[in-house]
This record gives C-alpha cells, structure tokens and sequence, in this order.
C-alpha cells in the first residue's frame, strides 16, 4: 500500500498534532509503577551471573565447570559450548561469538560463561568457581597499533574487503569503502585556501541510566518467554534464536520499559544466554548487568583516527575534500565508518571530493550502534576543517556554510539527489538568533557547527482497534523509549476525530502484532506513526461504509468529520464512531484494521547549533555557558518530546567533547569502568539547552515527520571545539577537551 | 544462610522484611518489600537511580545496608502520590515532558522532593547543583530543572508561603 499520496503539509490546522497533551505512560513512570527490564519477578526465578574474559586478548584454552556446577544453589552453567558452532566469517562470527566466546576472547569483559542459581549470592559464587585456562596473546587497542606491521591478529582469517585485487594476508582490517566523486587534483588546484588537519576521537558510551536486563522463562518444550529491555523486542527475538539455532517461534519476546538506549540496545548481549540457562535449569531465570558490565562489554561507539583535507575558493565556495576515516570496530567488525563517510559532508555541496573509511578491529568491546551512529566522528573533524577554512578567509561560518549549503535537488555525496530538506533554514535560523550576536565576555568563545543524519524508515506493523464504547486501541510493536505512544495517539486521535483521552497506545509482544524494527534510527514517530495514521485510514474508511450502509447511500455520500459521519447533503443525523461502534453486530462486526509498512522516503534531517563556553585559565574547565540548536523536525508531533530530543543529543555530544572516554592501561584492560570515573554530563554541568524548530515538512510522510531522534548529537563536538579555539586560540583536534589537554595546549603562555 | 528481620515504615506503612546483612537497602527495597520504583543504575553510588529518603534524608539506597534501615521511615517513589492524586512535582514533570525514558526519574522525583522540604524558593544553580547527583542521559536536564522550578513556584502559590 503505497504511504502518503496526500501529504497533509501544508495547511496543517490539526488538531491534536502538535499539541502537548500528557504522554499515555506518564503516571506509570513518576509513581514508580512503571516496570523496565529488571522489574519483572517469577515464582523460582534464579538470579544469572556471568564469567568475563580478564585479559583484552586471549586463546581459551579450557573451562572447568565442574566445581562451579557443586556450589549449593547452583543450577545450570553453560560455555561457548552450549551454543552452535558458527560458519562464515567475523562477520558471521559477530553476533553469536559475542554473545558467548568460543575459542577466543577478543576484550576485555568478553563474555565466557554463566551460572544460575538460587540467590545471586550463589550464582556469584559459581561464577567465581569456573576455571578457565587462557594463553594470553598479545593485544591492539587504536586503528594505528592494529594496521601497524606485524600487529597480532584478532581474526586470523580476516581479508580485506573493498580492495581489488584482494590482499593475500589477513589483517585487522574487515573493510575499505570509499566514496568519490569529481577530480580532487582540479579541485584543490582551484583552491585559494586549502587546510589539512588528523583528529583522534575515543570510545563513548550511549550512558543509558539502566544496565542490560531480562528474564527468560524456558519450558521444557524448548519455548521460550523473554521479558526485556531493548530497543526492538523483534530483534532481541530474532538474535536470540540465531545464537541459539532455534526457530523464531520457540521465543516470544515481551517488551519491558527501556531506560535508554541510544542505538545500545539494538542488539543481544544476556537474552540468549538467560534463555540457555533456562532452559538447563528448567526454570527462569533473570540476569542483569552491572555498569562495569555495561562499560566494558556493550555499547561503545568507534574511536577514530581520521584526516581532513579541504579546499575553498576566495568567494567561500568549496572546491574539494578529501578525507581518511579509520575507525575502530571493537573486536568484530561493523563500526559506523560508513554512515560516517556517507553523511560528514552531506550538508555541502562539493563537486570534487573522496571520503576513504576503514572498519578495524581492535582489543575494545565489540562497537554498538549510537545516536546517528558515526556522524558525530566524521563530522567533528569536517565541522573543525570547515570552522578553519573560514577563519583563514576572514568569513562568518554560517555564510561560508550557506554558500555551499545543500538544497533540494543537491546531489548527496552518498549518491541520491536530496529532496525537500531543512538546512538553510537551520543556518538561518541560528544566524538569526539573539545568541549568535550576543556579546562574549571574559575567556568565552563561540562556535557553530551542523550536521546531518539520514533517518531510517524500515519496517512497522500496526493494528488499531475500536472498541464497542467509542474508545480505541493503537497496537504497536515499536519500545517507547521517549514518548512515541504519546505520538502514536495524537496521530490516531487526528484521524479518527475522536479525543487523544479515549485512545490506549499499547506497545505488544512479538506474538501479537506484525514484525517492527528497531526503535532506532528516528524512525518510529516517522513509520510507525506513519502506519498508524493508514491504519486508522482504514478505520475511517470502514466507518463510513458502515454509515453508508445504514443510511443506504453510497459511501461517496458520506465524509467523515470531527469523529463522525455526515451524509453530505445533511439530510440524516451524523453518526459518531461511538454510535456506529456499538452497534457493530448490526454492520459487519468488529471494527480492526492492520497495517504493515516498509517505509520509505525517510526525511534527511539537518541541525545547526551554537556554543559558548567559558575556558578557567588556572583549571582549563571548559564551561558551556550557553547553547542554542536548530533542527528540522519536519513536523513535531509532539513539540515537548522533540525539543527533548533536542537537548538530549545536544549534551551527550557536550559530554563527548569535553569529558567522555574510554581510557585504556596497557595491559589492555578499560580503567574507568564506573560512573564515577566515565563521568556524563551532569545537571551542574550544564545551560539550558535553547531549541528553535524548524518545520520544512517530509513530502514523504503523511504528517511530514523527519525523525527527530539523532541529528542533534552530530553538530555538538565540533560546535564546542570550536567554541574552544575562539576562546583560547588553541585548535583541538583530538577529544575530550579535558582540564589536561587545555592545560597542555595553554602552558607556558 | 541466617537472615536479619528489619522492621521500618515505607510509604507510611509499617513493614518487615527479612534480608541478609550484606544487603543493600534498593535490593531489600526490590526484591523484598516488592517496591520496584526505586532503580539501580550503577550500584555505586554514582547516577541516584535509587534515591529514597531515609528519616528525611536523601540517601543512595545501593549505599546503605538494609538492617541499618531497622526503625527508620523511608520515602520512595511510591510513596509521593496520595492514592491517584500526584504530587506537584510529579504533576509538573508531566506537564513539563521532564522524562524521555523515565527511568531516572524516580531518583528525579525524590532528590527534588528533598530539595523542595528543604528549600521551597531554589534558584535554578541551587536546582542545579540539588540534582547534580542523579544522571540522566535522555533529557539533557533542561526540562527537568524548569519542571522543578515549576512545582516549587506551584507549591508556595499553594501555602501561601
């Protein structure tokens, strides 16, 4: 069924979008009663506890489960062993061999093992009863200790791919991409400046407040019932089965609350392994991470070792770029090197440009989707470039930005020519704004920077029930992780004309409604509600052959209007949906309609945001004094959650240029593996974070939603270094801006 | 495994729980009592998931053992509506979309509430700094910090203070 042939754009005079109403779950979430992941509880439920590699690199040699299976309370342990073996490559070899090593380990806090027991007191016990032989080898941590010669190898089968003719000896590189387009020799030829800098990023972490948790309830059948917090309980499902070789229907998967994700969630790590022990055990069995577990085996995103070389006419416009990312996957392949590539110089149009990426693993945990996963990297270092190239041509940034904007039609350097986007409009709107012309005082520098992400459609199925007393029930599958039942109501409530109050969001198991895809992506406000809003379509359309029935007139005679139906020439009484709901026996039954939807035309999103910071010369703290962001949300559904999206992004990119990293020893062990010493930004720390929506509406989207979810943490790390340079004149090209790094750059002044 | 028998009154109730002397006061809380509001972060100390007021003091209740809670009076985060009636500050956190994910925000709700009892007229930097002990990482605090500065306004318009 094809989406959005009547986008309702540009007259909008909604009535429930776009309002504030209070979000579904709220009373759920501030009276506690609201269960995430670890809040479920089973009669005989055994508490998991895991056995994690010590050492960033190792052979295993063997396990010793038996003392461990002796420990009073102890039910089931299970190794690598327990799982089916693997075919394929390290690619292959991802999910199922981080889930559980088998002959290797590849990080530290790679998992090996896992009791169940009686009490975690004896689960942990059993834990610490696994004897597990290892021959320690000789690890890598960075891109250049990795690529270096004679570097020991994490996979000795790994060949490079996207190299022709392909290398004979494996490496640690999985993969080379390159985008290209142009003549770069012309372009820098025409270059009146050209700038060439090498910027360093770590690990970060998404930081979602709630560690990794699930029960899993196997029955002796070989089913399996798995309460957990994800992104995408499908997903959890779908992973769980291949790790364990099962079909997808031995496991239902239910969706707890999730306390954040930030694309951390979007793949297993306990869920296969709590459904094996189970199923051993023959009872539950609930396993919740600690965050040393969180820190050192999930999430985090690449470190990066990246080169940027641009070139700019007198007049602004850009005339080449060409730039080398090296990012580190983790122990197995897949960092976001390529939306990296795909999206740093997306806001320009360039005509001349190459943007080379390197997927490379490395002795760190395996690396999991975040926030507009890679975009950030790149473009800090894009953002830094573009930041110099107008200082050396004496220009404003936003006016060098908008002389080389992109706009409708521009071809993308990721190939499509792009359709109705926002961009200029957020550099507008920025410059426009009392802060960019604001005074500084004192040591106080300002930055700008912006940023583009793609969002994603992908997959969502939805069912809307009317209910026989006029209220109505929205199916979904898609976690509400920030307030998208609040969304999918206010579509439901617009279509059907009936109040928000009367509809119920409800987000089901993988056994009761059709298969959706990850919340991630910013895609569930866009295709889920995009879903959503076909689906009542249907409704309507059933209502109003109902109507049309029982007045025995053509249903081209009957509109629906304000949650009812008039017969267009008023010559009966309208029907409410409450009326024609209750009396659904007498037209045709229950009134439900299904839709799935693979949706397409996700609308690229752009943000442009505005940083000042305070740098204490005696400390070298950087302070963020205040902070504006402009992004295009196509359309906000509800304005409150997408300035929230806003400003979450805004300060996890802050905390990424000034304090977060994952800070290595070198016997390759993770040193800061606590909140207290991977410090996030805290409410202290931080300004109000001002938002200005932009609204240039999706042409592809019913409502013209973009997705709001991941832009926003793209523009702030350069937007901050960049505030930095201003105020101290040191240009930082390697993250965080730390008290030490300022201190190192200002000494001796 | 001998177990110690604590008696104290949460949320008005008066309760006993039995719990082992190493354990902390949020699993007793959880895992016990049945009072699953009250999150665990990080089990350290560091992110005020599950604060809760121990004899009206804001306290990290991963950090306290539970027999030390024998005689006290705990708020938790249950403990702050009346029945269906929220509390102001839970009120205004709706209102003010102050939680994305909400899993912080029972932490949020009480370190505030200890903020308020205390302090009934906060500045936004004493808001600020009252809460710089709860982690949240969805919200970037903004919304938060007015939400609180709305109740307090809210709650003296209301005594007259």
């Amino acid at each position: 069924m094809s989406i959005a042939d009547d986008p309702a754009t540009d007259a909008p005079g909604y009535k429930w979008v776009g309002s504030r109403p209070i979000r579904p779950d709220g009373f759920d979430k501030v009276t506690g009663r609201a269960k995430f992941g670890a809040d479920h509880y089973l009669p005989g439920m055994l508490e998991g506890h895991t056995v994690r590699s010590p050492h960033a690199h190792a052979r295993i040699v063997s396990i010793d489960t038996s003392a461990a299976e002796r420990v009073p309370g102890v039910k089931a342990v299970v190794t690598g062993a327990d799982f089916p073996a693997v075919e394929g490559d390290a690619m292959a070899r991802n999910v199922p061999h981080n889930s559980i090593a088998r002959d290797k380990v590849l990080y530290e806090g790679h998992l090996v093992a896992a009791v169940a027991a009686t009490s975690r007191e004896a689960a942990k016990a059993g834990a610490e009863a696994v004897v597990v032989e290892y021959e320690v080898l000789p690890h890598v941590l960075t891109a250049a200790e990795a690529t270096a010669e004679g570097a020991p190898l994490l996979h000795d089968d790994m060949i490079t791919n996207g190299i022709d003719p392909a290398p004979e000896q494996p490496s640690n590189i999985y993969q080379r991409n390159i985008l290209a387009r142009g003549d770069l020799d012309k372009g820098f030829a025409d270059a009146d400046v050209v700038v060439e800098r090498e910027f360093i990023t770590k690990p970060v972490h998404q930081g979602y407040i709630e560690p990794q948790a699930c029960v899993a309830d196997t029955t002796p059948d070989g089913h399996t019932t798995l309460w957990v917090s994800s992104q995408g309980h499908f997903a959890m499902r779908d992973f769980s089965a291949q790790v364990l070789g099962w079909d997808i229907t031995r496991v239902k998967a239910i969706a707890a609350e999730i306390g954040g994700g930030f694309g951390g969630k979007t793949v297993t790590y306990l869920e296969p392994i709590a459904i094996k022990l189970s199923a051993k055990a023959g009872r539950p069995v609930k396993m919740v991470m600690t965050r040393a577990e969180v820190l050192k085996a999930t999430g985090p995103t690449s470190g990066s070792r990246m080169r940027v070389k641009m070139g700019a006419r007198g007049d602004g416009k850009f005339t080449a770029a060409e730039i080398v990312l090296e990012f580190e996957a983790g122990g197995y392949p897949g960092s976001p090197v390529m939306p990296a590539a795909m999206t740093c110089l997306a806001p320009y149009d360039l005509e001349n440009f190459s943007v080379e990426g390197f997927d490379i693993v490395v002795n760190k945990p395996r690396s999991a989707a975040y926030r507009a996963p890679g975009g950030p990297i790149s473009s800090f270092a894009v953002e830094s470039v573009v930041d110099m190239v107008a200082e050396e041509l004496g220009m404003d940034p936003i006016d060098l930005r908008l002389t080389n904007a992109a706009v409708e039609g521009t071809q993308a350097p990721y190939g499509p020519k792009l359709p109705r986007i926002g961009m200029v409009e957020t550099l507008e709107a920025v410059r426009d704004h009392p802060h960019y012309s604001a005074q500084l005082g004192p040591n106080q520098g300002r930055g700008v920077a912006t940023g583009f992400w793609f969002n994603a459609g992908m997959n969502s199925s939805v069912v809307v029930h009317v209910n026989p007393d006029g209220t109505a029930t929205v199916v979904t599958g898609s976690p509400d992780i920030g307030g998208s039942r609040a969304s999918m109501a206010l579509f439901a409530a617009e279509e059907l004309g009936i109040d928000m109050e009367l509809i119920r969001p409800v987000v089901a198991d993988t056994e009761t409604v059709g298969f959706n895809d990850v919340t991630g992506g910013s895609r569930v406000t866009h295709a889920t509600g995009a879903a959503v809003v076909e689906a009542c379509r249907l409704i309507v359309a059933d209502l109003r052959a109902r109507a049309a029935k029982t007045w025995d007139v053509d249903i081209d005679e009957v509109e629906w209007v304000d949650g009812q139906a008039q017969k267009t020439d008023g010559s009966e009484a309208p029907l409410s949906l409450k009326d024609i709901a209750g009396k659904w026996d007498r037209s045709g039954g229950p009134i439900s309609a299904a839709f799935t939807h693979n949706a397409r035309g996700a609308g690229p999103a752009f943000s442009t945001q505005v940083c000042d910071v305070e740098v204490d010369p005696d400390t070298g703290v950087v302070t963020v004094v205040r902070y504006t962001t402009a992004q295009d949300a196509g359309r906000a559904i509800h304005p409150s959650y997408v300035e929230g999206q806003f400003q979450g992004g805004v300060v996890q990119g802050i905390g990424w240029a000034l304090n977060e990293e994952y800070v290595y020893g070198d016997d390759g062990r993770l040193q800061n593996a606590s909140f207290l010493d991977y410090r996030i930004p805290v409410t202290s720390d931080m300004p109000m974070i001002d938002t200005i929506l932009v609204e240039v509406p999706n042409p592809a989207h019913p409502y013209g939603v973009r997705g709001v979810g991941e832009v926003g943490i793209v523009p702030p790390l350069a937007a901050v270094a960049n505030a930095v340079y201003q105020a101290t004149g040191k240009r930082f090209t390697e993250l965080p801006i730390n008290p030490i790094r300022i201190l190192e750059a200002t000494m001796g002044e | 495994m001998s177990r110690t028998h604590v008696n104290c009154v949460i949320n008005g109730d008066e309760i006993d729980f039995l719990t082992s002397d190493g354990e902390s006061l949020l699993n007793a809380l959880r895992d016990e009592v049945g009072l699953t509001g009250t999150k665990e972060g990080c089990g350290t100390g560091d992110c005020g998931a599950c604060s809760v007021l121990l004899d009206g003091a804001l306290v990290c209740s991963c950090l306290v053992f539970a027999p030390e809670a024998e005689g006290s009076t705990i708020v938790t985060v249950e403990g702050l509506a009346d029945g269906d009636h929220l509390n102001t500050l839970q009120q205004t956190f709706l209102e003010g979309a102050a939680l994305q994910c909400g899993v912080c925000t029972p932490g949020f709700l009480i370190a505030a509430q200890a903020l308020l009892d205390k302090n009934p007229d906060p500045t936004e930097t004493e808001v600020r700094y009252a809460l710089a002990g709860n982690l949240c990482r969805c919200t970037g605090y903004d919304k938060i910090v007015r939400s609180v500065l709305d109740a307090a306004t809210q709650m003296r318009e209301t005594t007259g203070a």
